[in-house]
């Protein structure tokens, strides 16, 4: 070591690796560099689920069917929850869109550290990868179940006059990326967790079912008292979830107040998600 | 400026043995505490040296711990040691795949990691898109792999299943399209985890080709090896590792010589404790020697001398006919030949015997020997009674100057026989 600081160390080193890094070392450029693994990471997902099924991408699109049948029965048709004046068919296939947009992002995303582990193990590449490509698949699965969604919604727009859409449904990216980004933030928080503590991973299974339900997507917020619906709304799946049926149909809560509070929330929970995965992702081989 | 791409100093790894990865939730709360206060990791000054055998003190063990060198470029580094010694620590450091516990290290240039090969290879997918998917994660981009598609598949030799799912192939194709994806990387520094030992004989020499032009072309590699004559053959400077430190470092062939001599349990003259010493309900054996035509015991010989391996063991059995034989290797482990007592009738009577194999003048090379020593039955069935195995060594010396040849370098071959030539003119 004392040779070493008596020749002048002016050497360009391209990567230093040290035992911590800095709280804030996000290295977005070097996940950008990795843009080719991402894209065929979101491929490899749709090409391996449908390999050696018959029905292949149409599997998309009958499970939000069954699922759309069976609540409409059971909730609408036997419980008669209200759905707030918005065809029982279409609220519940709409909630379930969205829905399973958020609860799909959540769930992969948070088995990122867990399910990679083989490959984590042998290779270096920006952690951020997996994730990021999680939520970018989910996300043209989205688009696609927004194609049956949209065949329901023209039904019964032109056959009902239950459906008035709004100028709002001009932010439907904001909500998304909202919903997106809070359920990426609570998966990689997770899957953080769970390198450590499996107790997450039981946790997390039961807590979307639950959420769900708190979540109000097969019954509306307008079933509260304001004064739930008051707590609810600092959800941000509530706030988002009613800002999309508002701005489709006409029925729902629509708040700035609470859209830009969940958004601030959201952006704020993501850095920190981030930083505690990024302090996670160099050492997690160790505990995991 | 100088040539370096790769520094390390004081690098280190700390592991907690037991359950839970490397702590636990009482002792995180007290780093926490202590890192809190402004204070040093109280972990960090505890932990024993690695050493598997012994039983330690503390629960935290230090996998790696002060190592300390740098690589040049385009040198071949091998990276030797015994299992546990820390090499795979090394490259899981140097790789990025975990991070050390102390130090740091430097690196210039790209770097790329083949601890495994096939990584990230998904079954169901076929291998052109395995191909991308590995190749990416590898590090490369979309464009990049594109331009070396035919090279790859070339090079694996699967063209024909190309549009497959890998699921399946062959454990061998899988093995030679992985590969070739990693072979056609080029990163400025490369880190190779044994991965060499995988496909027939003629793909490894096909990998070690590669690796060779790998390193011709200015680029650097980090080899970990167990095969000796692997890193005899490509690396210029080994790093041996013992306990998760540097033992030494230097020149190939001098390192490779002392890491062998210097982890073999092999001795000139052996006496078991007949509690532990090999062996079944037959036959067990009490001792072993190596002795010269005088019936001293040596550790070294030269090269025009007969040697001789004997042995004591003792039949507590009658009914079987075990026959006494032995095992020669050279220092790299390598297998030079066996030999086999004739099947004699008295072996089958209880009793202690005595064998000695004279090993004649002029058929041993250069270099040091090691030799196991088994009793086998072999009729009706081969029944294995003991094998003792690499428990004698000796040291073969070779007076160059009584040479008929004024060659002066070492001879390759695991042995080296005094032949009679016979040349005759033909034509004037």
């Amino acid at each position: 070591m004392a040779d070493m600081k008596t020749e002048p160390d002016e050497e360009h080193w391209d990567l230093v690796v040290k035992p911590k890094s800095s709280l804030f070392t996000l290295n977005l450029a070097e996940v950008w560099a990795y843009k080719d693994l991402i894209m065929l990471m979101v491929k490899r997902d749709f090409t391996a689920i449908y390999k050696q099924t018959v029905l292949g991408p149409l599997w998309m699109f009958v499970q939000p069917l069954f699922t759309t049948a069976i609540y409409t029965f059971t909730f609408s048709t036997s419980a008669k929850l209200s759905t707030d004046g918005i065809p029982p068919i279409l609220f519940y296939i709409m909630g379930q869109t969205f829905w399973n947009y958020f609860a799909d992002c959540l769930n992969k995303t948070s088995g990122t550290f867990i399910s990679n582990s083989a490959v984590f193990g042998k290779v270096y590449f920006p952690r951020l990868v997996m994730p990021f490509s999680v939520v970018i698949s989910s996300l043209i699965k989205l688009g696609l179940q927004i194609l049956l969604l949209m065949a329901f919604y023209l039904y019964y727009y032109f056959t009902t006059d239950q459906l008035h859409p709004q100028w709002t449904l001009a932010l439907l990216p904001a909500y998304l990326l909202i919903l997106g980004v809070f359920s990426l933030s609570l998966g990689i928080l997770f899957s953080s967790f769970t390198t450590k503590y499996r107790d997450f991973t039981f946790l997390l299974t039961f807590a979307v079912q639950l959420l769900m339900f708190a979540s109000c997507v097969v019954f509306p917020v307008s079933m509260y008292s304001e004064k739930v619906q008051n707590i609810l709304m600092y959800n941000p799946v509530v706030s988002c979830m009613e800002a999309i049926k508002y701005s489709l149909t006409g029925h729902g809560l629509f708040s700035w107040y609470y859209l830009s509070f969940v958004l601030l929330v959201t952006f704020i929970f993501l850095i920190i998600s981030v930083v505690i995965f990024n302090r996670t992702e160099k050492s997690f081989m160790d505990s995991v | 400026m100088s040539n370096k791409v790769i520094e390390i100093s004081n690098l280190g790894k700390q592991y907690r043995l037991g359950q839970v990865g490397t702590t636990t939730l009482s002792d995180d709360f007290k780093r926490w505490w202590y890192a809190f206060r402004g204070k040093e990791d109280p972990f960090l000054i505890i932990g024993d040296t690695n050493d598997r055998t012994k039983k330690g003190s503390s629960d935290y063990v230090w996998a790696l711990k002060d190592i300390n060198f740098s690589v040049n470029k385009g040198e071949v580094i091998g990276i030797i040691g015994k299992n546990g010694a820390g090499k795979s620590t090394l490259l899981k450091i140097l790789s990025r795949t975990t991070a050390p516990t102390m130090g740091e290290y430097k690196i210039k240039g790209r770097i790329a990691s083949l601890l495994e090969v096939g990584t990230g290879f998904h079954p169901d997918l076929t291998g052109r898109e395995n191909v991308f998917l590995n190749g990416a994660i590898l590090g490369m981009t979309k464009a990049e792999i594109r331009n070396k598609f035919d090279e790859i598949v070339d090079f694996s030799g699967v063209e024909r299943y190309i549009d497959t799912p890998v699921k399946r192939y062959s454990s061998g194709m899988y093995v030679r399209l992985a590969f070739a994806v990693a072979a056609h990387l080029e990163p400025e520094i490369l880190i190779v985890d044994e991965v060499l030992a995988v496909g027939d004989a003629e793909f490894q020499k096909k990998c070690l080709g590669k690796m060779k032009d790998v390193s011709g072309n200015g680029r650097t590699v980090l080899f970990v090896s167990h095969n000796m004559s692997a890193v005899n053959s490509l690396c210029t400077r080994c790093v041996y590792l013992k306990n998760g430190t540097v033992y030494s470092i230097g020149d190939t062939a001098k390192i490779v010589e002392t890491y062998l001599s210097n982890e073999s349990n092999a001795e000139s003259c052996k006496v078991w404790d007949p509690s532990v010493a090999p062996g079944d309900s037959v036959a067990r054996i009490i001792s072993a020697r190596v002795t010269d035509d005088k019936g001293l015991t040596i550790d070294h010989m030269l090269r025009d001398q007969k040697v001789g391996i004997e042995f004591e063991y003792e039949v507590l059995q009658e009914g079987h006919w075990p026959i006494p034989n032995l095992h020669v290797f050279n220092g790299s482990e390598e297998y030079a030949f066996v030999s086999v007592e004739n099947e004699l009738e008295y072996l089958s009577k209880k009793g202690k015997y005595r064998s000695v194999v004279w090993i004649p003048a002029d058929l041993l090379n250069d270099g040091r020997y090691v030799f196991g020593l088994a009793l086998t039955t072999m009729k009706p069935n081969v029944n294995v009674h003991f094998y003792a195995e690499n428990v004698l060594q000796v040291e073969v010396i070779e007076d160059i100057s009584k040479r008929n040849t004024s060659y002066n370098q070492r001879l390759p071959g695991v042995v080296r026989p005094q032949l009679n030539w016979e040349t005759t003119l033909l034509s004037d």
